[in-house]
């Protein structure tokens, strides 16, 4: 990736680019490179991605904080070009491919349901940029597979109690956004789109619950779901819901995407537990990417201390 | 025309039929060097589930192209294609152990305790696993000398099997993707389609045997 520091002095590239020809500059290049897959056609499989990212991603400043399982951090590209965001395609290296349609600014969110003061804000109406932290949390997929991620943003809690929770709600919905035009794979059902995730609220409250605008310093990258995204470390990836457009308390369990799409393998907890399996995939054991052997998987993910009181007398292999 | 005469496609046909299909296979293997190596490759961020996939595609590929042998012959109403069927057929078992391997050895590293529970318990490794298994006895059976020992037409009868190792592949690559894609549905189409193209063969067929048995 071409990280681009720009003096005050400088133009932006897009601001001296026509419209036309950045909006459509990966058709340009595309072009250029037809005819070499062709000739490449029979690797085309393994055949890694297109150059990640166009987006300058500015800088953030944040504070450090001592959350960190001292585990060997992912490497950027990794985070970047390895991901699950079916709205982009279903293949890992879709999103980064793909994600540059999506124009994260300007960008609002509406908070509704049971709030005091519902309606539709600027991102930076949600999120206190003054406030933003650095927390490196372990990022589990139902696929098996693991990374370690610094993400910055801040805790959910405090976002949510802004706006006035009133008495009575009981669990938080978010939504993320269903484009056509920024999102090209949801013109396949692949799944029944807006995708929808949702928490209890006492899940939502706890203090590992974290709305993430950045990692490895910079502002999100959009395929990894720019410009705010959920980050739950306990739960499986699915959970950490993307690009969101829509947080809503209710008093109902919210329907989420993939318990709809298939209510067996994926139930609304999703808690990582190594002890209850997917109908797909052992849950034992995981591959942190970057490493060749598998390795255990923990009890939520390592984070049972803070989250574990959370599901006291429970049945967990129920509510999976 | 002299150029595809039958002894010219023996002779240099069939050779470069079986390098073309080599090619994926030396691809992944290249790869896999380059990463024991620590050089830059193709395999990505999980080479693992990339080599899992490539080899199933390639099975899958495979399989499809066997089945399409029949038909195009039949097509172009000439026996030449069916010089390549059984070097396609084999192919098709060659990348399946590969796709094996590649999740026994790559993926699971001899976990067999995990590698059975997977078998029993997850349904699309159950299905993929009945699809191997029934292609093993196709492949040891594709000698001309078995042939002979077991009779054409037992052997013609043993081998109809693939219908339902193209089925089970399929099967098992749908249920391996999550939510409703498309591309196992297009390998499910193409299937469909040389299945289909089999039937009025498959009635007529049965219809000689019938006047046969009304006959006798």
């Amino acid at each position: 990736m071409l990280i681009k520091n720009r003096h005050a002095w400088q133009e932006s590239e897009n601001a001296v680019t026509p419209e036309g020809v950045y909006v459509n500059r990966r058709n340009f290049l595309r072009a250029g490179l037809a005819g070499g897959a062709a000739i490449a056609g029979l690797g085309s499989g393994l055949s890694s991605a297109f150059a990640a990212e166009d987006r300058v991603l500015a800088p953030l400043t944040y504070r450090l904080t001592n959350i960190d399982p001292g585990e060997e951090q992912t490497p950027f590209n990794a985070v970047t070009q390895y991901n699950n965001f079916y709205e982009y395609g279903t293949d890992k290296d879709d999103p980064a491919k793909n994600a540059w349609r999506l124009q994260p600014k300007p960008w609002s969110v509406t908070v509704d349901g049971m709030v005091d003061k519902p309606g539709t804000y600027g991102l930076e109406d949600v999120i206190d940029f003054k406030g933003l932290q650095e927390r490196i949390y372990r990022l589990r997929c139902v696929e098996a597979w693991s990374m370690v991620i610094p993400w910055i943003g801040v805790p959910l809690g405090p976002v949510l109690q802004k706006f006035g929770i009133q008495s009575g709600a009981k669990y938080v919905r978010f939504e993320t956004l269903a484009d056509k035009k920024q999102m090209p794979g949801i013109k396949w059902p692949v799944l029944d789109w807006p995708y929808e995730e949702g928490l209890r609220l006492d899940e939502a409250m706890n203090e590992l619950a974290f709305l993430a605008v950045g990692l490895y310093g910079n502002e999100l990258p959009n395929q990894n779901g720019a410009p705010i995204r959920l980050v739950v470390p306990w739960k499986y990836g699915f959970k950490s819901i993307k690009s969101i457009v829509r947080i809503s308390l209710t008093d109902k369990e919210p329907s989420t995407s993939w318990s709809k799409a298939n209510a067996r393998e994926y139930g609304f907890y999703s808690n990582v537990n190594p002890d209850v399996d997917h109908p797909r995939w052992s849950q034992k054991r995981e591959r942190r990417i970057g490493e060749f052997a598998r390795r255990e998987t923990l009890m939520f993910n390592g984070y049972g201390d803070l989250v574990a009181d959370l599901y006291k007398g429970m049945d967990l292999k129920a509510n999976y | 025309m002299q150029l595809l005469s039958v002894p010219f496609l023996r002779r240099y046909g069939k050779p470069v039929v079986f390098a073309l299909l080599l090619v994926p296979a030396a691809i992944l293997v290249h790869n896999w060097w380059l990463a024991f190596e620590g050089l830059p490759n193709d395999l990505g961020f999980n080479p693992q589930e990339a080599s899992n996939r490539f080899t199933g595609d390639w099975t899958l590929r495979m399989l499809l192209l066997a089945l399409a042998i029949t038909p195009l012959s039949k097509l172009l109403n000439s026996p030449k294609p069916i010089l390549f069927r059984r070097m396609v057929g084999l192919y098709a078992f060659f990348y399946a152990c590969l796709h094996i391997a590649s999740y026994l050895w790559l993926d699971k590293y001899f976990a067999w305790g995990e590698v059975w529970a997977d078998i029993l318990k997850r349904i699309y490794i159950t299905v993929g696993m009945a699809a191997f298994v029934l292609l093993i006895p196709l492949a040891v059976t594709s000698t001309r000398g078995w042939v002979r020992r077991l009779g054409s037409k037992n052997w013609q009868r043993l081998h109809k099997a693939v219908y339902a190792i193209g089925v089970l592949a399929v099967i098992h690559f749908i249920m391996m993707r999550k939510g409703f894609q498309v591309e196992p549905l297009i390998y499910a189409a193409i299937l469909a389609a040389l299945l289909i193209s089999r039937v009025p063969e498959w009635v007529r067929k049965a219809r000689r045997r019938n006047r046969k048995a009304a006959a006798a």
